[in-house]
Parts: C-alpha cells; sequence; structure tokens
C-alpha cells in the first residue's frame, strides 16, 4: 500500500454531515480513510505515513466554485485551462465549473471533451463544463442537449449573455428538466442594460457613467421564476447582485419553484461607490450595487435564497483592463481571493459560522449540479482543503498564477489563507506560508 | 489652493476658495483680452498639447486661444473617438506625451473618467476639456463667471438648468460649481433626461419648465442633441420645442433682467427660440469670450504649480515670477 497521507489536528469541519471537531484526517488511495479512530486499522498503523501537522487550521472538503471563465478555447492570453485551474488549487479549490462563453463556445460535444481532456491533463483541480443553451450563444437554436450532458455537461448556461428569447428559455428548461440539470440563467435584460457600464444610482449620475438599473437584472429573474413554474425545470440564477431578485426568488422557493442561486464575493463587500475614480478593476457585469442591495444579498446568504457562494472569475489581459472605465471589459478575477473575501464578508461580522459559509462554499454547489461529493465521508474521493481561518495576508495580484491580475482587492489584507489543497489524495498546492499560526 | 493642483478634472474636486481663486484669475486675464496686443508671456516655453478625441470647434479654439494669449507653445491633435481607442490604448497616448515632454494636456474624450485616467499616469498636469457625459469643468467655470459679471455674485442666485441633464458635462460641472458657491440650482427636463438620485447633487427637480424658470436670475438652456441619443429617450425635437423650449413667452416667468445662457452650438428653434437666442438677456457670446479668460487662468494656474523652478507653496499662483523674468501678468486689481 502507497503511503497514507494524515492530516493531524486539524479542526474537520464536515458541514453536510454535521461534524465540526479536531481529528486527524486519514486519507489512503487517493480516498478518505476516516476521521481519527475511524480510519482503518491497517491505514493507521501504515509504517511510514506521510504526516502533515496542520493544527490550527481548518480541514474541510475540497471548496468547489460553480462559475468561473477559464477563456480556454480561444482565449489563451487570457487564461488556460492549466493556470485558471492552478489559480483554483491556490484558492482552495478542487473543483470549479467553467462557463461555456469561449471562442468558439462550449456548442459541441468536441468542445466539452476538449475542456475534460485538459483539465485531466493539467491534473489541479476537477473541471465541470458548462454546455450553452444555444448554438454559437446565439440565443436562437438550441444545443444537443442530450448529447452535450452525455459528454459531460453539467449545466446549461449562455453566461456572459442572457437567454433573451422567453420561448428559447421555456424549451430549454423543458428539455432539461428530466436530465437533472439546471439551466444557469445569466439574468440581464439586454434593452434596460443598453450600454451601460456600472449600476445606475448617486454614483453613475456622479461619475457621468452610463447605469445599468437593478431592475435590468431582476425582471429576468421574475420571468424566469415564471417560466421555471411553467415547465417544472430548474433554473439557476447567476451571479445575483440586485436586492429585488433575492426577494423574488425567495419568493419563488416558498412556492416551490426549482430556482437556485448564486453571487461572488464582490457584491457582498463592496459597492457602487467602489467605481469611484473610474478604476477599471471595479468593472463587471452585473455590476457593483447599491448598500442596499449588498445587504439584502448577505441576508440571501444567510437565509439560503442564495445557495452557492461562486466568484465568477473572469481573467482579461493588463492591455484590455488597463484602460479608461468605459473601454474596460466587463469582469474581475476571484479564484484566489474568493475564500478570504467571503469570511470576511460573513463570518467575521457573524452573519454566518465557518461550518455554514462551507457549506454554500462545498456541498451546495455540487447539489445545485445534481453532483455526489462535498463531504469528508469514508471511501469518497479525497478532494480536501486546509485553510487557516486566522491568518492574515495581504492579497498580491502580481503573484497570482491566475493569468487575469484584475482584481480590486489588490493590496487587501485578508484572513484565512488556504494551506492545503488535496485533489483525489494528491496534494495540487502547498503553501508556503504552511505552519498554521499559534492561537 | 489650486496652484498646488497637478490637475483640472471636474469642479466636484475643487473647494469653493479655489473655485473664486480661478474666477479672480480669470477678471485678471479678461482685463488682457481687451488690450491692443492681447498677450502675455506667462507659460512662454511651456508646452500644451491638446488632445480631442471626439469633435470640437469652440472648446478647442478657446484653448489654443487661450494658450496662445500666454505664449505657450502648442500642439494639437484630433481624432474621432473610436478609431483610437482601437488601435491604441489611452496608456500608450500618455506614455507618448511624456516622452515628448509635453507639460500640460488638454484632453476632450467620449468616455467619461479618461482624464483622470491619463492624470494617473502622466506627471504633466491634465486638463478636463469635457469627458463623455461626466463633467466639462472649464464650461462650467466660464458660465459662472459670466454669472458672476452679470449678477455680481452666485451666492443667492437662482439658476435654472433646463434640458438632458443626464447626457450633459456641462450641467454637472454648472451644478458643482454653483452649489458649492452657495447657488440655489433648479433643473428642468424630460424624465428620461434626469439621472438617477440627482438631487443628492442638492438641486432642486421642478415638475416643469416654467415652474423652473419661475423667478429665476439665470436661465441655462442645454444643447439637446436627439439625433445621437435615439429617440427612446424623447419623441422629437419638434415635442421637445413644444415642452422644454425657452420662449420670451416662458421667460416672463423669470426675474425681469434675467441673464440668458446656453453653452453652444445652439439648435435655435429647438431648445431656444431665435429672438431668445438674440435677445436682451441673451449673453451667449460674452460667454465665448469669458471661456477664453477662463482658460487662460486655469492653464497659468496650473502651469505655476509646474513651473521649473518654484514651487506653488513658496510663490503663490498670482505673484509667481516667471523664470524667464519677465513680468507676467498687468497686477491684480
Amino acid at each position: 500500500m502507497a503511503s497514507p497521507l494524515c492530516l493531524r489536528g486539524g479542526r474537520i469541519i464536515d458541514a453536510a454531515r454535521g461534524i465540526d471537531r479536531v481529528q486527524d484526517l486519514w486519507i489512503a488511495g487517493g480516498r478518505i480513510a476516516g476521521l481519527g479512530e475511524d480510519a482503518p486499522a491497517e491505514v493507521r498503523s501504515h509504517p511510514r505515513p506521510e504526516v502533515i501537522p496542520v493544527a490550527g487550521a481548518v480541514i474541510c472538503p475540497g471548496l468547489v466554485d460553480m462559475h468561473v471563465h477559464l477563456r480556454e478555447p480561444g482565449q489563451e492570453d487570457r487564461e488556460t485551462i492549466e493556470t485558471g485551474t492552478f489559480a483554483a488549487a491556490r484558492g482552495g479549490f478542487t473543483t470549479v465549473a467553467c462557463m461555456p462563453n469561449t471562442v468558439p463556445p462550449l456548442d459541441e460535444r468536441s468542445r466539452i471533451e476538449y475542456v475534460i481532456r485538459g483539465a485531466r491533463e493539467a491534473g489541479h483541480a476537477r473541471v465541470l463544463p458548462v454546455a450553452a443553451v444555444t448554438r454559437g450563444q446565439l440565443g436562437e437554436a438550441l444545443t444537443e442537449i442530450e448529447e452535450l450532458a452525455e459528454a459531460g455537461a453539467v449545466a446549461f448556461s449562455d453566461d456572459g449573455k442572457p437567454v433573451h428569447n422567453a420561448e428559447v428559455m421555456r424549451r430549454a428548461l423543458e428539455l432539461t428538466r428530466g436530465l437533472g440539470v439546471p439551466v444557469i440563467q445569466h439574468a440581464e435584460d439586454r434593452d434596460l442594460k443598453g450600454d451601460g457600464v456600472m449600476h445606475e444610482g448617486w454614483a453613475s449620475t456622479r461619475l457621468g457613467l452610463k447605469g445599468i438599473p437593478a431592475a435590468a437584472e431582476s425582471v429576468v429573474v421574475a420571468r424566469d421564476a415564471l417560466l421555471a413554474e411553467l415547465t417544472g425545470g430548474h433554473v439557476h440564477v447567476a451571479h445575483v447582485s440586485a436586492a429585488r431578485s433575492v426577494e423574488i426568488i425567495r419568493r419563488a422557493k416558498s412556492r416551490g419553484i426549482r430556482m437556485t442561486a448564486e453571487t461572488a464575493p464582490h457584491y457582498l463587500v463592496l459597492t457602487d461607490e467602489a467605481v469611484e475614480g473610474y478604476d477599471s478593476r471595479t468593472k463587471m457585469n452585473p455590476p457593483l450595487r447599491g448598500t442596499k442591495d449588498r445587504e439584502a444579498l448577505i441576508e440571501g446568504v444567510v437565509d439560503g435564497t442564495i445557495d452557492c457562494l461562486a466568484t465568477d472569475h473572469a481573467p482579461h489581459t493588463e492591455i484590455d483592463k488597463d484602460n479608461d472605465f468605459e473601454s474596460a471589459p466587463f469582469g474581475i478575477v476571484g479564484l484566489e481571493t474568493a475564500l478570504g473575501v467571503y469570511l470576511k464578508a460573513l463570518v467575521e461580522p457573524k452573519h454566518l459560522s465557518l461550518s455554514e459559509l462551507l457549506l454554500r462554499l462545498t456541498v451546495n454547489p455540487l447539489r445545485v449540479l445534481g453532483r455526489p461529493g462535498g463531504t469528508l465521508e469514508a471511501g469518497t474521493e479525497a478532494d480536501v482543503t486546509v485553510f487557516d481561518p486566522a491568518r492574515r495576508w495581504t492579497v498580491r495580484a502580481s503573484e497570482f498564477a491566475s493569468k487575469g491580475r484584475n482584481t480590486p482587492f489588490d493590496g487587501w489584507e485578508l484572513r484565512g489563507r488556504v494551506l492545503l489543497t488535496v485533489l483525489a489524495g494528491r496534494i495540487t498546492f502547498r503553501s508556503e506560508a504552511f505552519e498554521p499560526s499559534v492561537r | 489652493m489650486i496652484g498646488q493642483r497637478k490637475d483640472l478634472l471636474g469642479l466636484e474636486d475643487l473647494m469653493a476658495e479655489e473655485i473664486v481663486s480661478i474666477l479672480d484669475t480669470a477678471r485678471t486675464f479678461r482685463d488682457v483680452l481687451d488690450r491692443p496686443i492681447p498677450k502675455v508671456p506667462s507659460l512662454r516655453g511651456l508646452t500644451a498639447a491638446n488632445l480631442f478625441f471626439e469633435a470640437s470647434t469652440r472648446t478647442r479654439l478657446s484653448f489654443e486661444l487661450a494658450e496662445k494669449r500666454l505664449s505657450a507653445d502648442t500642439v494639437h491633435f484630433q481624432t474621432t473617438g473610436s478609431s483610437v481607442s482601437k488601435g491604441e490604448t489611452l496608456k500608450d497616448t500618455a506614455r507618448n506625451i511624456e516622452a515628448m515632454g509635453i507639460h500640460l494636456v488638454v484632453i476632450r474624450h467620449t468616455a467619461p473618467g479618461a482624464p483622470h485616467y491619463l492624470a494617473r499616469n502622466l506627471d504633466a498636469g491634465v486638463i478636463n476639456a469635457g469627458d463623455g457625459t461626466h463633467e466639462h469643468p472649464t464650461q462650467g467655470l466660464l458660465d459662472i463667471y459670466t454669472m458672476r459679471e452679470r449678477r455680481g455674485r452666485i451666492a443667492g442666485l437662482r439658476v435654472a438648468i433646463i434640458g438632458d441633464v443626464t447626457h450633459s458635462r456641462v450641467a454637472r460641472s454648472n451644478i458643482w460649481g454653483l452649489t458649492k458657491l452657495g447657488a440655489s440650482v433648479t433643473i428642468a427636463g424630460p424624465p428620461t433626461m434626469i439621472p438617477a438620485e440627482v438631487e443628492r447633487f442638492g438641486v432642486a427637480v421642478a415638475k416643469s419648465v416654467d415652474e423652473a424658470i419661475e423667478g429665476a436670475d439665470v436661465v441655462n438652456i442645454l444643447r439637446i442633441q436627439l439625433e445621437r441619443q435615439r429617440t427612446i429617450l424623447y419623441p422629437s425635437l419638434r415635442e421637445y420645442a413644444r415642452v422644454y423650449g425657452i420662449t420670451s413667452e416662458r421667460l416672463k416667468r423669470a426675474k425681469p433682467d434675467v441673464t440668458v445662457m446656453h453653452p453652444g452650438p445652439m439648435n435655435r428653434g429647438v431648445e431656444i427660440a431665435q429672438d431668445v437666442a438674440d435677445g436682451e438677456h441673451s449673453v451667449i457670446l460674452e460667454q465665448v469670450t469669458n471661456g477664453i479668460a477662463v482658460r487662460m487662468a486655469v492653464l497659468y494656474l496650473l502651469a505655476g504649480h509646474k513651473a521649473p523652478g518654484e514651487t506653488a507653496a513658496e510663490t503663490p499662483a498670482m505673484e509667481a515670477k516667471p523664470t524667464h523674468g519677465e513680468p507676467s501678468l498687468p497686477p491684480r486689481r
């Protein structure tokens, strides 16, 4: 038997199973062998186990980000599967779902297979491809949904753009309903958005930048709630940014409609005031919104209306992004800062316990995608993240593994340092700042 | 004070005293313009670049004249926004300017914040000559200068601003400057052209043009550009003229000696009736002349900070001696 791995003395938080206690975690043969005494005797009595002391740190199931842009194929100057998944590992993620708005888009079997093969070769993280809803993401003809699902697509989305046509959305929901996969909607009314570049409000008025009203998102969320009700299909709302959207999703859920949702870190810690100074690193779509939206999102995360915490990791080259605000493209990176920002937004102010946060970063997104996993149950594949929730560190975009350096958090001091990321029993990232802080 | 600033990006950034100091300096330069030889050597040896990424006639001419009246060397660059932004980034433009040893950059751009971007990336002083729908600070200053000349004060003045406030950089700069100096500003325009949460500027929003004009000392009329803004914002110019156009009949609600202003170019018969444009209350051409003096003041004060061998802290702008030892300015009145 190969040497088992023992993560010694950490605080094991397996939120889905209600476990939060200090114990050793044993990993053998790529799978979880067990917690403490529950690990089989032959594993614990192995003559030369690899023991990593992690006292003071949290051991949890590998983090899952259900919304990233890996940019491959076609935009390898922004990100590749290799760099994007290594960024994921550095951020503590073992699984990411990648969006299909590549060039060309992921609308055919061969392209889904290309991504899966690339991810396997890179070996840094599990990549769950999301296929396009419509061919070329043009919003007209549907993709071959069953074949794409068979090839490994875990969801369907035209992300980057909304599925604008209500009938297309209806039919996509009808065809995905039986497959148990969601249609992920980039909720945005393209006419209301127009050529807006930031949230419409006092800040846009002052800065003279064209606004995108919050209603541009919420009207589509409302429409899709009705279409989910009509069809029985599953709508997952991507990157929720507006208070009214949270209200609509909450209401839809209470009526038994199959609607789930995610948000992204920046919407919980920044508002449209951050655009002051025209820093293009505060430009993303949907845009940073007002204080009331930010508060409503936190409330929605706390009460479970928003099921998942994603990143909408959207790398851009410096050439594209370092420009005047209007010319710069939408999007910021998030994989390497998400955990710290979420801790700051949700756990430090005591909106959520650590365990509640981790549910939303592990098992919840997997459930939305109809996937197993997200626990440390013996026998399951050992996807594990170890982080020190108290360790302070300073964000340095120049040191990111991602090719994208476009983050508004550069220079921020965050708590919660990822120390170790394990994928199927293999270490994919080990921090140089490894020794957990002493408390 | 303004002499310690590197850039003039917007009136939002200025304190009331800084605005007053620009207006006072402009008054001195206004007198220079009436001299037989309307030229002073204040900026001799300095180079100003006028970068116009958006078409402009009067603002460009006004800056060029202001620079020449101050004896600066001037270079011009004019293009339509898109062709440049496709080929060369603003960052490269900035680097080129740096390499050419230019001291002052006047920039007009379609993108709000473009001057701020240049200012961050350049040691040269940057003057915003209009950035998209954000600000047009020298226009705001020349409007306020003209109001002060005409009405004798700004504090307590009732100023009505009529038209498309959402897309107007002139409106924003006027509003910031006027409210900082204590004027009471009322705006009126189609509801589709009044931006979100506009009352947070400290302005009143009137329900109609008539309500806005009632008892006004100044009516500042914004240019309407329906062709560019899609008719979804307003049905037609005809309808606009009928509902928002300033006619002499409407003007009767204002103070009898009301001052009528327009930043130009005017759409006669649309936002402003022919007889109002050319009438006794109109100071529209005066605005144009004052614009040169105000821009001279801004260039002078910013260059005072930049002049070699001196700092604004040691030698306040108005007393600053140019390094070449010639008298730069007539004494302050």
